[in-house]
């Protein structure tokens, strides 16, 4: 079974029906006893950095440092992803994860932002939750900050600044773009997750 | 690089897509769930989904259709049409729309914005804009209720508010321009485009593959919307992503 996080972020509605399409059972849960449990753990997540505050406040942001460390396969989408780095200027006040370093940072004025669409991935690294699927595939973006190049990034986009598209270390994963929105190389994708 | 985008609308009344169907071997042409699968199977880059009903009965209708559309669509989704309350966005979200589009009810309710952005995120929030130029030919106005109704409102000054209240994207519409397929407002487009960060998405006027090009080229939109184009099949989509991509416009394809 896997965990989809609801803590508040948005919509999480269609990545379960994206598992659900891949057969998958899965269950949209802010329970931390659920979160333990679960065999997979996805954090999806839109909109502010700062939203990110309620997975702390609820305990479960410990509970998916503590799976993370038992080697549980984890997937971060989008803010999901951002929250596994160490911080993000979209809010100063709060820290990340940390299971990756760096800080998320805003677009350079010159671009529109947010990023809005369907770019492609170069997949820089061999990478399990890639696996299959070429460098140029597409995926659908839609954000206003970035997360750095790290040693773990295994694709990359250059839309206003080189920025992280997939990372990945282990059985953790995180993707900035929406692989439950990217068609069937997104739904490549979470099934790849689902079968780490 | 990011490539510009191709949207396919489909307006629904009382649960039916009410403009013609040109693909063949379709089992229920008037099915907008299936309608927006072959749409996106063909390349759209995205799908929009008004709902035009007048009646409550049409609006109950409408809510199902996006819960059968989040079941089958794995492209963004959109979707429209009377949302009116942040209890309404909120409906169609989590019924399993990536993104609710609000018109007149974002002018007569200036904190509809804020709160639905508030709950889902910026990129939840298209804020569609109707606007037509103004009889003195000197700028456009904003029009509510359908474009029916003038509003008194600058559309440029909107954008702008809309943006600065929380808005994701904008869709703009030129209704001097809609249903005459003769192109896009390149002009609208452009002064709306560069007077905002978030990306405009150009609506009214898709009549050949060439519009697009030059909506991307001259008008600086970054999505272009066409509804009765794809329908009656005056272009594929694959033919379009092909013409624009030999005009050097970054498209998705294949998709």
């Amino acid at each position: 079974m896997i965990a989809v996080v609801d803590y508040g972020a948005g919509n999480v509605t269609s990545v379960q029906r994206a598992l659900e399409r891949l057969g998958h059972d899965c269950v949209v849960t802010g329970d931390s006893a659920v979160v333990e449990s679960a065999e997979r753990v996805i954090v999806p997540g839109v909109g502010h950095f700062g939203a990110t505050t309620a997975l702390v406040v609820s305990g479960l942001s410990e509970v998916i440092g503590r799976r993370i460390a038992e080697r549980t396969p984890v997937l971060g989408i989008c803010l999901g992803m951002q929250w596994l780095f160490e911080a993000s200027d979209e809010d100063l006040g709060l820290t990340g994860l940390g299971a990756f370093p760096g800080r998320c940072r805003a677009f350079p004025a010159d671009v529109k932002s947010p990023q809005v669409g369907w770019d492609q991935l170069r997949i820089t690294a061999p990478s399990r939750l890639l696996r299959g699927l070429p460098s140029g595939t597409y995926a659908y973006f839609t954000h206003g900050y970035y997360a750095p190049l790290v040693g773990e990034t295994v694709a990359r986009c250059d839309h206003g600044a080189p920025h992280t598209a997939v990372v990945e270390r282990g059985n953790l994963f995180g993707t900035q773009f929406h692989p439950e929105n990217s068609g069937e190389a997104g739904l490549a994708m979470l099934e790849n997750f689902c079968s780490c | 690089m990011l490539t510009k985008r191709i949207v396919a609308c489909l307006d629904v009344d009382g649960g039916r897509v009410v403009k013609g169907v040109s693909f063949r071997d379709l089992r229920d042409a008037g099915d907008p769930v299936e309608l927006a699968c072959r749409h996106s199977d063909s390349g759209a880059d995205e799908i929009v989904l008004l709902d035009i009903s007048a009646t409550r009965r049409g609006r109950d209708t409408a809510l199902e259709v996006v819960r059968r559309a989040g079941r089958e669509l794995f492209i963004p989704f959109t979707a429209g049409g009377g949302i009116g309350s942040l209890q309404q966005a909120a409906a169609v979200i989590e019924a399993g729309a990536d993104k609710v589009a609000v018109n007149s009810a974002a002018l007569a309710d200036l904190a509809l914005i804020a709160a639905i952005a508030a709950r889902f995120g910026s990129q939840a929030v298209v804020v569609a804009v109707d606007a037509k130029r103004r009889g003195d030919g000197d700028g456009w106005d904003v029009w509510s209720a359908g474009g029916t109704q003038p509003t008194g409102r600058d559309a440029l000054e909107w954008v702008k508010e809309a943006e600065e209240r929380g808005a994701g994207e904008i869709l703009l519409t030129s209704m001097d321009c809609d249903g005459r397929k003769a192109g896009f407002d390149c002009e609208l487009t452009a002064r709306v485009a560069d007077a905002v960060r978030t990306p405009v998405i150009a609506s009214g006027g898709a009549g050949a593959a060439e519009h697009f090009g030059r909506v991307f080229r001259e008008g600086h939109a970054d999505a272009a919307l066409a509804a009765s184009i794809f329908h009656y099949g005056i272009e594929s989509l694959e033919y379009l992503k092909r013409f624009l991509k030999s005009q050097g416009i970054p498209v998705r394809l294949p998709c």
